[in-house]
């Protein structure tokens, strides 16, 4: 016979209540788990729907990413090319290159002279038998010239471009670098698009956790109150439902993460393909570990928020009325 | 074990359920609890779980004040108080050992423990052989004795019991109530609700009955 144990019970020793503690996390942790596999149809869309909505904000970040690490090759291009008069050579070119890195605005100045222009325009492929049809160098001599960082902004440049000008020695100029700062305004736009999106679709997955696991708790309404009834704390009840929300997002950001680099893989080919075309050594690069972090450590948040969130409006407690 | 002084019940849709409930129950007391449908019975047994709180007046269970207990005491204060329901309150989808289980792995008891007490229980409701059976393959009587186990794995000192035997007829209702007799033996109080007068004459215990939420009688068994 069971013989009832008649004095109060009292709270355990601090160290077994912490064991206790960790143990019914574990249990928990991998039961709620299990009861996530069991059904895994549902359990399968939910997390691909999670997982899609983190893939595209995660997507977009990589493109940014690619796009900035493409731009970066091309900072090193010179700000503005300088055509100088056909008839100037290459000794008279080199004498204007010396006065002009005397001026403070400009950091450095190459002369590209007229061979070395016609080898580099003949590497470029496409060109030999035009230029062999030419009995002599059609092209000028250059200067590429490459302003001090703190006078880059483009009127800087505007009016860099006009002093050149009026050089006799000069034909015309061509200015490098707008474009660039244009492509970089708008990756600055694609960044913010990416915090946008990423927000958005966090506040979406959050909602997605949240209702999931509040059909759960309707589900289970039965099982809660008979655990209330047994003595169940209210920590031991929600518990459950928190860590099928950590799990939800764990699986969503992994899918997340598994999805961009499918694309990734997808994309490796044609991109290197059209690279090899432009002659460049550019390569995809993927989500990274700081970034894969981030989406794994957000998705498991926007789990955890959406299910304390569904919890905290739907569970009470052991509420006496 | 358990004191109830001046305690008053009302609910705002229908008024007054108990009114000036006054009793004391020993150690090791066994009791029941009758009067006819609606007159309070099934009220008095939640105040004593703390299902619900009363309006006024004070209820002392093992020593507890149970108006000023804190609400994360309440679970503390219900793993002392086994309770047993007319609808057993059992998990469909578990086996009859995870149902029995439940108060201990709330409890947070070790694993071994767990396994020990819960066949120690089935085996005193005469249930051990059907540990892992789910409960609708059981029948009644069974679910009922299940629910029992459930109540007592804990080794409460108080169990409570709301219409244990309702459904179940008078060969079974005798059974359940002569496993609730041993119970008593070894020291735990015992408060039992149930219409059944002709088994709560037979059995000469206390007996409170209640009428439109008034205690108005409490006859002593011998």
């Amino acid at each position: 016979m069971l013989k009832p144990s008649l004095r109060r019970r009292r709270l355990p020793k601090f160290t077994d209540q912490l064991a206790i503690w960790l143990n019914q996390h574990v249990q928990s942790a991998l039961a709620t788990l299990g009861r996530l596999l069991d059904t895994p149809l549902p359990t399968g869309m939910t997390v691909a729907v999670i997982g899609i909505s983190l893939a595209l904000p995660g997507a977009l970040y990589v493109l940014a990413d690619n796009l900035r690490t493409l731009a970066g090759g091309w900072n090193q291009t010179a700000a503005i090319s300088l055509f100088l008069q056909y008839d100037i050579d290459d000794a008279a070119a080199n004498n204007l290159a010396e006065r002009l890195r005397q001026l403070p605005e400009i950091a450095q100045v190459q002369v590209i002279t007229r061979e070395s222009a016609l080898e580099e325009f003949r590497a470029l492929g496409g060109f030999e038998e035009a230029l062999e049809q030419l009995k002599n160098n059609p092209l000028p001599v250059v200067l590429a010239i490459y302003p001090q960082p703190n006078y880059a902004t483009p009127e800087q440049l505007e009016v860099m471009q006009d002093k050149l000008l009026k050089l006799k020695e000069a034909d015309f100029a061509r200015m490098d670098t707008v474009w660039l700062q244009r492509f970089q305004a708008i990756l600055d736009l694609i960044q913010v698009g990416v915090i946008l999106l990423g927000v958005l679709l966090g506040i979406g997955v959050l909602l997605i956790i949240g209702n999931t696991i509040r059909l759960e708790i309707l589900n289970r309404c039965i099982e809660i109150e008979i655990m209330e009834l047994v003595g169940a704390t209210a920590a031991f009840i929600r518990r459950p439902f928190l860590y099928a929300g950590a799990w939800y997002g764990l699986l969503g950001g992994l899918t997340a993460w598994l999805l961009v680099t499918l694309a990734l893989v997808l994309l490796q080919t044609p991109v290197s393909r059209l690279a090899s075309l432009y002659r460049s050594e550019f390569e995809l690069s993927g989500l990274g570990f700081t970034a894969t972090f981030i989406v794994l450590m957000s998705s498991i948040s926007l789990g955890l928020i959406g299910s304390w969130v569904a919890v905290n409006r739907h569970l009470r407690g052991a509420e006496p009325s | 074990m358990i004191l109830f002084d001046h305690v008053f019940k009302r609910y705002p849709e229908r008024g007054e359920a108990l009114t000036n409930i006054s009793f004391e129950m020993k150690v090791g007391e066994m009791a029941f609890l009758t009067g006819h449908s609606g007159a309070g019975k099934s009220t008095l047994l939640r105040l004593i779980g703390l299902l619900e709180r009363p309006t006024r007046g004070q209820i002392l269970v093992n020593g507890r004040d149970l108006a000023t207990l804190p609400q994360a005491q309440i679970p503390y204060h219900r793993r002392e108080v086994g309770m047993i329901f007319q609808d057993h309150r059992l998990l469909q989808d578990r086996s009859v050992f995870d149902n029995v289980a439940l108060p201990l792995v709330v409890a947070g008891l070790p694993h071994k423990e767990v396994g020990r007490r819960v066949r120690a229980a089935l085996d005193q409701v005469g249930l051990l052989k059907r540990e892992r059976a789910i409960p609708v393959a059981l029948s009644g009587g069974e679910q009922q004795r299940v629910g029992i186990a459930r109540a007592v794995v804990g080794r409460p000192p108080v169990l409570l019991a709301d219409e244990p035997t309702g459904n179940l007829d008078p060969d079974l209702s005798k059974e359940i109530f002569q496993l609730f007799e041993r119970f008593q033996y070894v020291g735990v109080t015992l408060l039992i609700a149930t219409h059944d007068l002709a088994l709560v004459k037979s059995m000469h215990y206390r007996t409170f009955t209640l009428g439109d939420g008034r205690l108005i009688n409490d006859t002593r068994g011998w």
